[in-house]
């Protein structure tokens, strides 16, 4: 059956298939022009509306008359259409993906880079751009390369004060920002299996920062359980011993350091330590990559009972997330530490609202991109995990995390 | 069929946030995203690619799957973009909207005249003929049909 990827789409790397997807996405940025895309084929119809997903994350609630506007369009297309919707406030796609909608072994297609996320549960999923998602809505299938695939092998377990950030930013710094393109990471091995799923939406989370099109763990025991408590039925899948990779590396998960990416390259990474005093104006802890209830829950128990030393802006990765928190007491902990805490959606990420950098301004954020100016002109964005966040929005300035009881 | 332009260079790992900021993304207005092309890089830069051929390092379009970032090169009068490798969303988006992209090593000098023949598969630069890999058969079709809305108007 050769690797995952092989596996799912059916054919061995380097041929192309055309592939039913079994879930297509688009968010409020990229529907606008999906659907500008859709109505220009001319077409009058969806493949199948159950499989497409209309998820308002990036500039939620709108910020001017301009993006209500396009949102409001859009917003009555999903309503009138009959494809699954969810309207401000609900969440990000990717999150909202892996809250029991994505199974193993599904061609899960979004039009946002990291949809490579949902590779965590042992599925085949990759960006794609809007005019390939509008003729997704058309045809309900696309083409595809079957990648070649590298195998990242992890050994031991995390320890101290790292987390699977920490192991996400060691192999952007690895790889570099396209060791991965074209091709598909598998995160194997022993200690694959020390991580939680969380962990793993993370670690896949970052695959595109290297060129990839996937990053994918296979579905094991922990996917199987975590997929049953949201009320799904899955199974594990079992990694062939004599599958192809065309590189692989290891990574020893007990050397696994507090790092964090300087401005303005992914895969420019440093230790914590080494920055260590570095003056911060905001901390941003959130995202795709960081905002789920255990990152909130992590950041709460190393700030509980302290104030914030600079301004810390917090924001859920789902409604569900922020229910939790609610519920758990671990908002309530957050708020009296001084945190302002934002809508369910992608935040100042990507630098619409909601916190976007002055000019010379300094971020330490748990997202994943870096790039000039991405959350505001003249801003300057360092990436960590949440619990360097945490330890440094305590400080007001880069500070290396100790390890949690 | 051939085509020509003047080269203009840039460096490697271009990613499509400096193509077209987030800030200037919500709109349907393309020619916005055409005037404020690679702002963040070189403000002066977009009034000189009309009839261009960008010529560019490794890793051309990396990050955000950002539709508008071909589309602004390509609003811009962009001819064809070259690079060493291209990020692979960035590919796919350029060729569905009509964007050609030439996957080849060359070194750039400002303002030079580069001619390419896609279907022949090669570039030329200072005299000098490269052959460059050709696209999969699919891509070749929704380059030729003008990109994939104009591909599935065919074969709806």
């Amino acid at each position: 059956m050769g690797t995952l990827s092989e596996h799912i789409l059916g054919k061995p790397a380097g041929e192309y298939v055309d592939r039913a997807v079994n879930r297509a996405f688009v968010h409020d940025g990229t529907g606008v022009l999906t659907l500008e895309a859709w109505k220009s084929i001319g077409a009058d119809r969806l493949c199948d509306a159950s499989r497409l997903y209309i998820l308002f994350d990036h500039i939620v609630p709108a910020n001017n008359s301009t993006t209500a506007t396009l949102q409001h369009e859009l917003r009555d297309f999903a309503r009138t259409s009959f494809l699954n919707f969810s309207d401000i406030g609900g969440g990000i796609c990717h999150q909202l993906m892996s809250e029991g909608v994505v199974l193993p072994g599904e061609v899960v297609v979004g039009a946002d880079s990291h949809t490579c996320t949902l590779g965590a549960f042992g599925a085949f999923a990759t960006g794609v751009g809007a005019t390939d998602m509008a003729a997704i809505w058309l045809t309900g299938e696309t083409w595809f390369r079957v990648p070649e695939s590298i195998g990242v092998h992890l050994n031991g377990a995390l320890r101290g004060a790292a987390e699977a950030k920490d192991i996400a930013l060691t192999y952007v710094g690895r790889f570099g920002t396209d060791g991965g393109t074209y091709k598909a990471l598998e995160f194997v091995g022993q200690g694959a299996g020390t991580l939680t799923m969380d962990d793993r939406l993370v670690l896949c989370n970052m695959a595109v920062e290297t060129g990839a099109k996937a990053g994918m763990f296979y579905s094991d025991n922990t996917t199987v359980k975590y997929l049953a408590e949201l009320g799904r039925k899955a199974a594990p899948q079992e990694q062939d011993p004599d599958c192809t990779y065309v590189q692989e590396i290891d990574i020893d998960l007990e050397d696994i350091v507090p790092l964090v990416a300087v401005p303005h390259r992914v895969d420019t990474v440093k230790p914590a330590r080494d920055l260590a005093g570095l003056p911060l104006d905001q901390v941003f802890v959130g995202t795709c990559t960081n905002g789920r209830y255990s990152d909130l829950e992590r950041f709460a128990k190393i700030v509980k009972g302290k104030k914030v030393a600079v301004r810390t802006i917090i924001v859920p990765a789902s409604r569900e997330v922020l229910d939790r928190a609610i519920r758990r007491g671990v908002l309530a902990t957050l708020v009296e530490a001084g945190l302002t805490i934002g809508t369910p959606g992608c935040g100042p990420c990507l630098g619409a609202h909601t916190g976007v950098l002055g000019e010379g301004e300094v971020c330490l954020s748990t997202a994943n991109r870096n790039f000039r100016n991405r959350m505001g002109v003249g801003g300057e964005i360092y990436l960590s995990s949440v619990a360097t966040a945490a330890a440094s929005a305590l400080e007001g300035e880069i500070t290396e995390p100790e390890a949690m009881a | 069929m051939i085509s020509e332009g003047q080269s203009v260079c840039l460096g490697p790992d271009i990613d499509t946030d400096v193509v077209i900021a987030g800030r200037y993304l919500r709109t349907k207005d393309r020619s916005i995203w055409a005037e404020h092309v690679f702002e963040d890089l070189d403000p002066a830069l977009a009034p000189r690619l009309k009839g261009a051929v960008i010529v560019a390092g490794k890793n051309f379009g990396c990050g955000s799957s950002r539709e508008q970032a071909a589309i602004a090169i390509r609003e811009a009068g962009v001819k064809a973009v070259i690079a060493p490798s291209f990020a692979r969303i960035f590919f796919r988006n350029a060729i569905n909207i009509g964007l050609p992209l030439i996957e080849c090593n060359l070194p750039c000098t400002e303002g030079e005249t580069i001619r390419f023949d896609l279907q022949a598969g090669w570039v030329e630069a200072a005299g000098e003929r490269s052959s460059v890999p050709s696209l999969s058969p699919r891509m070749q079709e929704i380059l030729a049909a003008g990109g994939l809305v104009e591909y599935w108007r065919k074969h709806r």
